[in-house]
């Protein structure tokens, strides 16, 4: 859909230059405009689409088209060279800790996903040789501790809970050592969903980093978030140093633009995508797949592969 | 007019200086728009709008512009329905994607027809998500009103069916009914969806059927599909816009309006059983540029 509207609009942009030649500065800007739009359908934050179509249209004016493409293409394909660029050009890992236990810590907004991918995380993790154990640090929502209990058994991965009424560093804290006395080297702690305009619940997961030392703080993020991510991104990362990114929901037909979003504000990587609610829907983040997923033409770009 | 005052002088601040009216102030107010999650198109044929009449009355002054984006988008979504109210017995289907605060906001729901004076009785269709039973439940127990529920993994449309049956034979006022977040490209469990649907339009054709849809304020763009493919699936008949107590806007409800004309009925501020206010069109978009 987007794919053939993109592609489309570019070829008529580029009628006139049929064949070979340098990509003249009339030909970019109009392309470009094309881009933008192309790129802020798929949620991409305004102000980070201003900055891109700034970077992209320096490379490409002046280049001489590549033989085996069309202008159309070739400047498809330096936007997606560079969004790729942009979301990181390499898969990242978790950082497991030398000392175990590996302590890692989910945060991000209601509903985002976290407790669901922090089960998933448990079960890939498991799946690598590692004995993870879930903590239900989630007091507030209804039955969120619950819902971890459900999780985890439906996985056959333990979790520690203390109920609802002990505060969630306390809970954090008291992981660590049931953790190290049971033998299990990764703790996967799930924290309440909350705003990142909530100073209160900002400062309880800043607690429980300090109280823990988390090896990583994971951002869960909805990848159908609109044009807002980048407020909520910028306020995790601030407040927590965040160590990545998951974004979840993919299975969605969300162009996911929020992707890119939130790696330019933040820098920190997207280490893993959720796309189901199945336990085994989680894989590692290939930041070209999800170029081409964004500008929604991996058609094309498939065919410039080849070129 | 009304609150229209208020509105204004909160984009005082791009608007005023004696500034002229010029490309450059179109561009600032298309950025409040396409930040506000409203989307490219919509933007455009409201900025375009707005230029037209701007030239026809000759408007020299930044002043009038605001006056005038702020009817363009209230034109948009002032709703021709009165407010919703309860005036015979009421089934609410409450539908949306994972994780949008459907539970949540049935927990508000029942609270707001209690207090009403109504009888209500929750309906626990979400028989998938781990613990949604109980989340339910949790609800049921704060409010103090009546809960049908099966065991998970059961079918939703019978549960649904019983519940519509316990209804009757209570006297209840209001139904809600919750369902398991689904994404709508997802083909079988939309079709789950019209089956329930299908159950509640086969035993409570005698009473008022409510579809709502429950929309997260930070979802981008994805809104509008979902909204007309759960339209398609279940007639969905009013918008809940949730978690506008964040710093999302939620502007993608005016491209919703405006393509698919389903109005907003409640919006979500917050976790608590109290936080679920009625749509008030003027406050939205003063809010909108905040
Ligand atoms: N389709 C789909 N659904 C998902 C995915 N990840 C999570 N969900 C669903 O999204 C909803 C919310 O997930 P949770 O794990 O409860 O989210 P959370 O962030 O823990 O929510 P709170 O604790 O309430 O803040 C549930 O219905 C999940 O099944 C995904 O990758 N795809
Ligand atoms: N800040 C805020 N959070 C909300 C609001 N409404 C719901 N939530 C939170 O959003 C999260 C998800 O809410 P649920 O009611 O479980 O959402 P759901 O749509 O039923 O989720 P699934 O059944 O898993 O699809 C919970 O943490 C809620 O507390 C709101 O208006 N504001
Ligand atoms: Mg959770
Ligand atoms: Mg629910």
């Amino acid at each position: 859909m987007a794919f053939e509207s993109l592609t489309g609009k570019l070829q008529d942009i580029f009628k006139k230059l049929r064949g070979k030649g340098k990509l003249s500065e009339k030909d970019v800007k109009e392309a470009m405009k094309e881009v933008k739009i192309a790129l802020l359908e798929a949620d991409v934050n305004f102000k980070v689409v201003k900055e891109f179509i700034n970077t992209v249209t320096e490379k490409s004016l002046g280049q001489e088209v590549m033989e085996s493409l069309t202008p159309a293409q070739h400047v498809i394909k330096i936007v997606n060279d560079e969004l790729t660029a942009l979301m990181g050009s390499k898969e990242s890992k978790i950082n497991f800790s030398d000392k175990p236990p590996t302590v890692i810590m989910m945060v991000g907004l209601q509903g985002s996903g976290k407790t669901t991918t922090s089960g998933k995380l448990a079960n890939y993790l498991r799946s690598k040789g590692k004995s993870p154990v879930l903590v239900a640090c989630d007091i507030y929502r209804p039955a969120a501790i619950k819902q971890l209990q459900v999780v985890g058994s439906s996985i056959n991965v333990p979790v520690f809970s203390m109920g609802d009424k002990t505060s969630p560093v306390d809970i954090a804290k008291a992981s660590i050592d049931f953790a190290r006395n049971n033998n299990y080297n990764v703790v996967i702690i799930d924290t309440a969903g909350r705003l990142h305009v909530d100073e209160e619940l900002m400062d309880e997961l800043k607690n429980i980093k300090d109280a823990v030392n988390p090896d990583e703080i994971l951002l869960v993020v909805d990848a159908m978030t609109g044009q807002d991510v980048v407020n909520v991104a910028e306020s995790f990362n601030e407040k927590l140093d965040i160590d990545g990114v998951i974004l979840t929901k993919l299975d969605g037909d969300t162009r996911g633009g929020a992707a890119l979003s939130v790696k330019a504000v933040t820098r920190k990587p997207i280490k893993f995508i959720a796309s189901g609610e199945k336990f085994t829907d989680i894989e590692v983040f290939h930041p070209d797949r999800m170029a081409s997923r964004i500008l929604g033409m991996g058609d094309v770009l498939s065919l410039i592969e080849k070129a | 007019a009304r609150t229209r005052d208020n509105f204004t002088s909160k984009i005082d601040g791009i608007l005023s200086f004696g500034r002229k009216v010029d490309d450059e102030l179109f561009e600032e107010l298309e950025e409040i728009l396409i930040l506000a999650d409203v989307g490219v198109s919509t933007t455009e044929k409201i900025i375009d709008n707005l230029k037209e009449k701007a030239k026809e009355q000759k408007l020299k002054d930044a002043e009038k512009i605001k006056e005038l984006l702020a009817e363009e988008i209230y034109d948009i979504m002032e709703a021709k329905e009165t407010s919703f109210k309860i005036t015979q017995p009421t089934l609410i289907l409450i539908v949306g994607v994972n994780g949008v605060g459907k539970t949540t906001t049935i927990g508000k729901l029942a609270n707001k027809f209690k207090r009403d004076g109504k009888r209500v009785l929750l309906v626990a269709a979400d028989t998938f998500r781990a613990a949604a039973i109980d989340q339910l439940e949790v609800w049921a127990g704060k409010n103090n009103c009546e809960i049908i529920r099966h065991e998970e993994g059961s079918d939703p449309a019978s549960v649904l069916f019983d519940g519509i049956k316990a209804a009757k034979s209570r006297n209840v006022d209001v139904i809600l009914c919750d369902t398991a977040g689904r994404l709508h490209n997802k083909k079988n469990l939309m079709e789950e969806l019209k089956k329930i649907y299908r159950v509640a339009q086969r035993e409570f054709n005698e009473g008022n059927i409510e579809t709502f849809l429950v929309l997260d304020a930070t979802t981008g763009q994805n809104a509008i599909q979902q909204a007309k493919i759960f339209k398609e699936a279940t007639d969905v008949t009013g918008i809940i816009l949730t978690k506008l107590d964040g710093t999302a806007k939620g502007g993608i409800v005016i491209s919703i309006k405006s393509e698919l004309d389903i109005p907003v009925r409640f919006i979500g501020v917050g976790e608590g059983i109290d936080d679920l206010q009625e749509f008030d069109s003027e406050k939205f978009v003063r809010a909108l540029f905040e």
